[in-house]
C-alpha cells in the first residue's frame, strides 16, 4: 500500500507523524510541569508523596516520547537529525541533561541512602520541567527561526557559530515560544491533578494556581501566534530557496485544514481552562490534553508543507532544509510507514491500561499504604 | 591533527556512555525473566512466600531500572550529536531499527512497568502477570533492534551507495533485520544478561545465606537463579561461539586481534592464556607471545568450525596473501582513493551538465566502491585494531563464562541436595562473582567495539569519518560532565541497591 505512494506522499505522511509525536509528547509535558509545582501545591511532606506518587506512576510515558520523537526524525529525516543534533551541539545535550537528572528522581527520591540526598532528587525534577521543557521549546522554535548552519555538496553540515546552538537563546520569538511551552505544561499539570487526586488541599490549590498559569500562557501564546504571523520563512521551488513575507500565515490560510484544526485545537484548550475556572470541572485535562495535541501537531505541520523550509539556514540559504532534500529514501520510509501503523495499536494500550489503573482517584492513605511508593 | 584529536573524544565520549549504559541493561535483562518466572511461581502456587521474594527483587529491579533509561537516552540522541556524518551518511539505514525500538519495546516497557509495580491491587492476578512478562519481552525486544543496527555495522548488508545523495540507502530490510550477524549477537548479549541477572540473584542470595538472614526466601532464589544460570550459560557459551564464527566470516582483523594471530595458519590453534610482548609490532619478526599455552587447532575450529581452515593473521591482512588470495591494506586504500575521486568527478561533472563524464567516473565508482571506505585511510597498518585491549578482554570473557557455568552448577547441585549452608567457600564465591559478571560482559563490547576500528562501518565508513563536525572543547565539555554525572548517579544506585539487600527481603 505505501509503496506505491510517490516519494513526495511519504515525505509528507512522515512529517505529519513526526508532528503528531510531538503533539503527544507536548500533551505529556504536563508530568514536567508537576514537577515544578511540587513546592507550591505540596506543602507537607504528606502531600508531597502524593504528588509525587500520581506522576511517577506516569512519568515514563512523557520520557519515551521524546526518545520516540528523536527516534522517528532520526529514521525519516535523517539529514536534520543530523545537522540539528550535530550543529546545535550544547542546546541538545543541555536537554539530555536535563532528562537524564530526571531518570533517577523519581525512584530515588525517598529511598534510604540515596547519596545525594531527597532535596537534590527534588531539584533535579524541577530544573527538568523547568530548563528542560523551556529549552526544548526554544529548540522547536528554532525549525521556524533557522540555525547557523551550512551544508557541503556532500550533505555533511557544520554549524558556523562557536556557541553551537546557544545563539538560538538570543531571538525572541524563540524565548517566547520557551515559555509559552513551559507554561502549557504548567496548566496541563493543574488540570491533571484536578482529575487525579482525592486530595482536597492539593486539587484546591492547583485550581489557584491554575488561574496564574492559564493567564500567563495565554499571553505568551497571543504573543507568539502573533509574531508566528508576522514572521517571514523561506519558500522553496525548482529555483530554489526564497524569503517569503508572513510565510506561516499564508501556509495557514491556503491549507484549510490546518487553519481549521488550528481553532479546533485552540478552542478545546480554550473550552478546558474555561470549564476548569469557572464551572470546576474536573474533566478538562482531556479537552485541554486533545487540543494540545492538535494544536502543536498543526503548528509543526504548519513547518513541513506548502513549500516550506523546515530548517532554514541562518549562515547559507541555499543549505536550509525541507522535508524533501532531508528524508529518508523512498524504501526506508515506505518500511517505516508499515511500522507507524503500530501507532495506534501502542496508543490504545496505553489508554486502556491506564484507565484500568486510574479507576480511583489517588488518596494520602494509598500511597502511605503501597510499599512501593516513591 | 585537530581531526584525530575530535574523533578520539568522540569515541571516549561514546564509550563511556555506551559502556555506563552496559552496567545496568544485562540487569534489566536479566532479572525481569527471573521476576516474572518467580511471580508465575507464586501465581501457580499462591504461595505468598514466592510474592514476597518477587516483591524483593522487583525493589532491586526498579533501582537499576531507573537508572538504564537516564544512560539509554544519552545514547540514542549521541548519533546525532556526535557522530552526525555518520547519522546522516548510514542514516537511512541504521534510523529505522531504532525508531521501531521506541514504537515496539520502549512504550511496551514504560506502560506495564507501572502496572508492574503500582498495579498489584488494581489488576487481576493473571493480567498483573502477564505484566510482569511483558515489561521482560520489552525490554529484550529493545536488546533485538539495537543489536539489529548495531549487527549491521559489523556486517553491512541490505544497502546501496546513492551518489547522488552521497549516502547509503536501504534496499532490503529483511536483509538488515535478518543479518546473521544481528543474531548471533543478539542472542548471545540477551544471554549475557541473564547470566548477569542469575549472577546477581545467587550472589545476594549467597549473601544473606552467609549472615543466616532470609534463609528461607534466599534458598528459594537461589534454586531459580542458579537453575536458570546454568540453562543460560550453556546459551552463552554456544552463542558465543556462533558469534566468534560470525567475526570470523565478516572481521578477519577483528577476529586476528583477539586470538593476537600475527601469521596465518591452516589448523590454527587457540591461546588459552599468554602474555602479549609489548615490544611487537605489524610486520617484525619478534616473538607475539612472551608465553602461552596453546590448544592446538581449536581456533580454525571455533572460527570456521573446520579444523582445516585458514586463519588469516594480521600481518596477512595488511600485506596480504596471495596463495590465500588476501588483498594487502595498500592495494584497497589504492582502490579506495580511485573511488573518491571518481565519486568527486562524477559530481562536477553532473553539475557543469558533462552526462558523459558524469557516465564514467560513476562506472569507475562502482568497480571500486567495495574499497570506497579505505580511501580515507592513510596508512595500511590502520585496518588493525588495538591487539593487547582486544586479546585480553576477549580472554578475560570467555575464562569467566566459563567459570560461571562450574559456577552455576555446583550451586544448583548443592542446593538441590540441600546442603549448601555448610558451603561457605562457594557462597563467597557467589558473592564474588557478581562484579565478575560485569567485567565480564564489558570486555565482550570491548572485544565487538575496538576490535571493529578503525570501522564505524565495516569496510564502509572509518571513524575519523564518522564524527560531527563540532569543536573538540564542546565534545571534552559534555564529556566530563557526562563522566561526572553518572559516577555520581552510579554511587547513588549502588548505595541505595545495598541499603535495600541489608534492610532484609521482608516487607517489599
Ligand atoms: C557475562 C558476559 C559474557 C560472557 C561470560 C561471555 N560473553 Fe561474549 N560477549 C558478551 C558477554 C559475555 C557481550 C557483552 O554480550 C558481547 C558484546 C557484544 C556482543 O555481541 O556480545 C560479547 C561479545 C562476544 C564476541 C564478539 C562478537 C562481535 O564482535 O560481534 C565473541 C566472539 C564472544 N563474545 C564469544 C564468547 C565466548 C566464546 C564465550 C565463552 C564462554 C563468551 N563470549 C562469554
Ligand atoms: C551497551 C553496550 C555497548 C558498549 C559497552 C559499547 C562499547 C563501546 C566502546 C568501548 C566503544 C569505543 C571503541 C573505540 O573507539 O575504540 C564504542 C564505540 C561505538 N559504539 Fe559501542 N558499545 C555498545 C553498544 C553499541 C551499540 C548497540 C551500538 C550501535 C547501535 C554502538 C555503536 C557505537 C558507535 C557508533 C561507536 C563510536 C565509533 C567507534 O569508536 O567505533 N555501540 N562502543
Ligand atoms: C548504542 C546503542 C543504544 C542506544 C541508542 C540505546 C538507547 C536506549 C534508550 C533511549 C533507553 C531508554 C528507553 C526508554 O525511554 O524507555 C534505553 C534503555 C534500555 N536499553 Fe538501551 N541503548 C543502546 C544500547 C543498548 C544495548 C546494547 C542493549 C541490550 C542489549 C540495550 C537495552 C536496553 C534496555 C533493556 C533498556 C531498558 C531500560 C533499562 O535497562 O533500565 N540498550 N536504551
Amino acid at each position: 500500500m505505501f509503496e506505491d505512494l510517490e516519494l513526495l506522499r511519504l515525505q509528507q505522511y512522515w512529517w505529519f507523524i513526526v508532528s503528531l509525536l510531538g503533539g503527544f509528547f507536548a500533551f505529556m509535558m504536563f508530568i514536567q510541569g508537576g514537577q515544578t509545582l511540587l513546592g507550591r501545591l505540596g506543602k507537607t511532606e504528606e502531600e508531597k508523596n502524593v504528588i509525587i506518587a500520581s506522576l511517577g506512576r506516569k512519568w515514563e510515558l512523557s520520557f519515551t516520547s521524546l526518545v520516540m520523537f528523536g527516534g522517528a526524525l532520526f529514521a525519516a529525516f535523517p539529514l536534520f537529525y543530523a545537522v540539528s543534533f550535530g550543529g546545535a551541539y550544547y542546546v541538545w545535550m543541555a536537554i539530555l541533561f536535563c532528562f537524564i537528572i530526571q531518570a533517577v528522581s523519581y525512584e530515588y527520591r525517598k529511598k534510604p541512602d540515596n547519596f545525594l540526598g531527597q532535596k537534590t532528587y527534588e531539584t533535579f525534577l524541577y530544573i527538568n520541567g523547568s530548563l528542560g521543557i523551556f529549552l526544548i521549546g526554544v529548540a522547536l522554535a528554532t525549525l521556524y527561526t533557522g540555525g547557523n548552519f551550512i551544508r557541503n555538496d556532500m550533505n555533511l553540515s557544520f554549524w558556523t557559530t562557536h556557541t553551537y546552538g546557544l545563539e538560538a537563546l538570543i531571538n525572541p520569538f524563540n524565548l517566547a515560544f520557551g515559555l509559552v511551552i513551559f507554561f502549557l505544561s504548567r496548566v496541563g499539570a493543574s488540570l491533571y491533578f484536578i482529575n487525579n487526586l482525592a486530595v482536597e488541599t492539593i486539587v484546591n490549590r492547583a485550581r489557584e494556581q491554575l488561574k496564574i498559569d492559564a493567564l500567563l500562557f495565554l499571553g505568551f501564546f497571543l504573543l507568539v501566534a502573533f509574531m508566528l504571523f508576522m514572521m517571514s520563512g523561506l519558500a522553496y521551488d525548482s529555483e530554489g530557496f526564497k524569503v517569503v513575507e508572513h510565510k506561516f500565515f499564508f501556509n495557514l490560510i491556503e491549507t484549510p485544514i490546518l487553519l481549521i484544526s488550528l481553532l479546533v485545537g485552540v478552542g478545546l484548550v480554550l473550552y478546558a481552562l474555561y470549564t476548569a475556572l469557572f464551572k470546576n470541572s474536573t474533566k478538562s485535562v482531556w479537552f485541554n490534553g486533545v487540543g494540545t495535541i492538535i494544536t502543536v501537531t498543526t503548528l509543526l505541520c504548519l513547518i513541513g508543507f506548502n513549500r516550506t523550509a523546515i530548517y532554514p539556514s541562518l549562515s547559507d540559504i541555499d543549505s536550509s532544509l525541507t522535508i524533501v532534500n532531508s528524508s529518508g529514501s523512498h524504501y526506508t520510509l515506505t518500511a517505516m510507514s508499515y511500522v507507524s501503523l503500530m501507532v495506534p495499536f501502542v496508543l490504545g494500550y496505553i489508554y486502556f491500561i491506564w484507565r484500568a489503573m486510574d479507576k480511583t482517584k489517588i488518596t494520602s492513605e494509598e500511597i502511605e499504604a503501597d510499599s512501593h511508593h516513591y | 591533527m585537530e581531526d584525530a584529536l575530535l574523533t578520539d573524544w568522540s569515541r571516549a565520549q561514546f564509550a563511556l556512555t555506551a559502556m555506563y549504559h552496559w552496567l545496568f541493561v544485562p540487569l534489566t535483562l536479566g532479572l525481569s525473566f527471573i521476576i516474572a518466572i518467580m511471580e508465575t511461581i507464586y501465581v501457580k502456587t499462591g504461595n505468598v512466600v514466592w510474592k514476597e521474594i518477587t516483591k524483593f527483587w522487583m525493589t532491586l529491579f526498579a533501582i537499576n531500572f531507573a537508572i538504564g533509561l537516564a544512560t539509554g537516552i544519552i545514547m540514542e540522541f549521541e548519533f546525532g550529536t556526535n557522530w552526525s556524518n555518520y547519522s546522516w551518511i548510514v542514516g537511512d539505514i541504521f534510523g529505522a531499527p531504532l525508531a521501531i525500538e521506541g514504537i515496539m519495546a520502549f512504550f511496551m516497557e514504560s506502560t506495564f512497568f507501572a502496572v508492574m509495580f503500582f498495579g498489584w491491587d488494581k489488576v487481576s492476578k493473571k493480567m498483573h502477570l502477564l505484566s510482569t512478562w511483558l515489561v521482560a519481552i520489552g525490554s529484550n525486544l529493545s536488546a533485538l533492534w539495537i543489536l539489529v543496527a548495531n549487527g549491521w555495522m559489523q556486517n553491512p548488508v541490505g544497502m546501496v551507495f546513492n551518489v547522488d545523495t552521497a549516502r547509503f540507502e536501504m534496499e532490503s530490510f529483511w536483509d538488515v533485520l535478518f543479518n546473521p550477524n544481528a543474531y548471533s549477537k543478539f542472542l548471545h548479549t540477551i544471554g549475557s544478561g541473564y547470566v548477569m541477572g542469575s549472577l546477581f540473584v545467587v550472589g545476594i542470595s549467597a549473601w544473606y545465606l552467609l549472615k543466616g538472614r532470609d534463609v528461607v526466601k534466599a534458598k528459594k532464589s537461589i534454586v531459580v537463579g542458579a537453575t536458570f544460570g546454568l540453562i543460560t550459560s550453556i546459551f552463552l557459551i554456544v552463542s558465543g561461539d556462533e558469534s566468534a564464527h560470525e567475526v570470523a566470516l565478516h572481521q578477519p582483523t577483528k577476529l586476528a586481534a583477539m586470538e593476537g594471530l600475527y601469521d596465518g595458519h591452516t589448523r590454527a590453534g587457540i591461546v588459552a592464556v599468554g602474555q602479549l610482548n609489548s615490544e611487537k609490532e605489524i610486520g617484525d619478526k619478534k616473538e607475539p607471545f612472551i608465553w602461552e599455552i596453546e590448544i592446538p587447532y581449536a581456533l580454525s575450529f571455533l572460527g570456521f568450525h573446520n579444523t582445516d581452515a585458514f586463519v588469516a593473521g594480521i600481518n596477512d591482512l595488511v600485506y596480504g596473501n596471495k596463495e590465500q588470495g588476501i588483498e594487502s591494506a595498500k592495494s584497497k586504500i589504492e582502490k579506495g582513493k580511485v573511488a573518491i575521486e571518481a565519486l568527486r568527478s562524477y559530481k562536477e561533472a553532473k553539475k557543469s551538465g558533462d552526462i558523459a563524464k558524469a557516465k564514467t567516473a560513476l562506472e569507475t565508482f562502482r568497480a571500486n566502491e567495495p574499497y570506497f571506505g579505505y580511501g580515507y585511510l592513510s596508512d595500511e597498518k590502520e585496518i588493525i585494531p588495538p591487539v593487547a585491549l582486544t586479546f585480553y578482554s576477549f580472554h578475560i570473557m570467555v575464562g569467566f563464562g566459563l567459570w560461571f557455568l562450574m559456577l552455576f552448577f555446583f550451586v544448583l547441585y548443592f542446593a538441590m541436595v540441600n546442603r549448601l549452608d555448610g558451603k561457605k567457600m562457594l557462597l563467597r564465591l557467589a558473592v564474588f562473582s557478581i562484579p565478575l559478571g560485569y567485567i565480564a560482559g564489558e570486555a565482550g563490547w570491548i572485544v565487538a567495539e575496538v576490535g571493529r576500528q578503525p570501522w564505524a562501518i565495516q569496510d564502509m565508513l572509518p571513524v575519523g569519518m564518522a564524527t560531527s563536525n563540532v569543536s573538540v572543547t564542546a565534545v571534552q565539555t559534555t564529556f566530563w560532565l557526562f563522566a561526572i554525572i553518572f559516577t555520581l548517579l552510579m554511587i547513588a544506585e549502588i548505595k541505595i541497591i545495598l541499603k535495600q539487600i541489608k534492610l532484609g527481603m521482608e516487607g517489599h
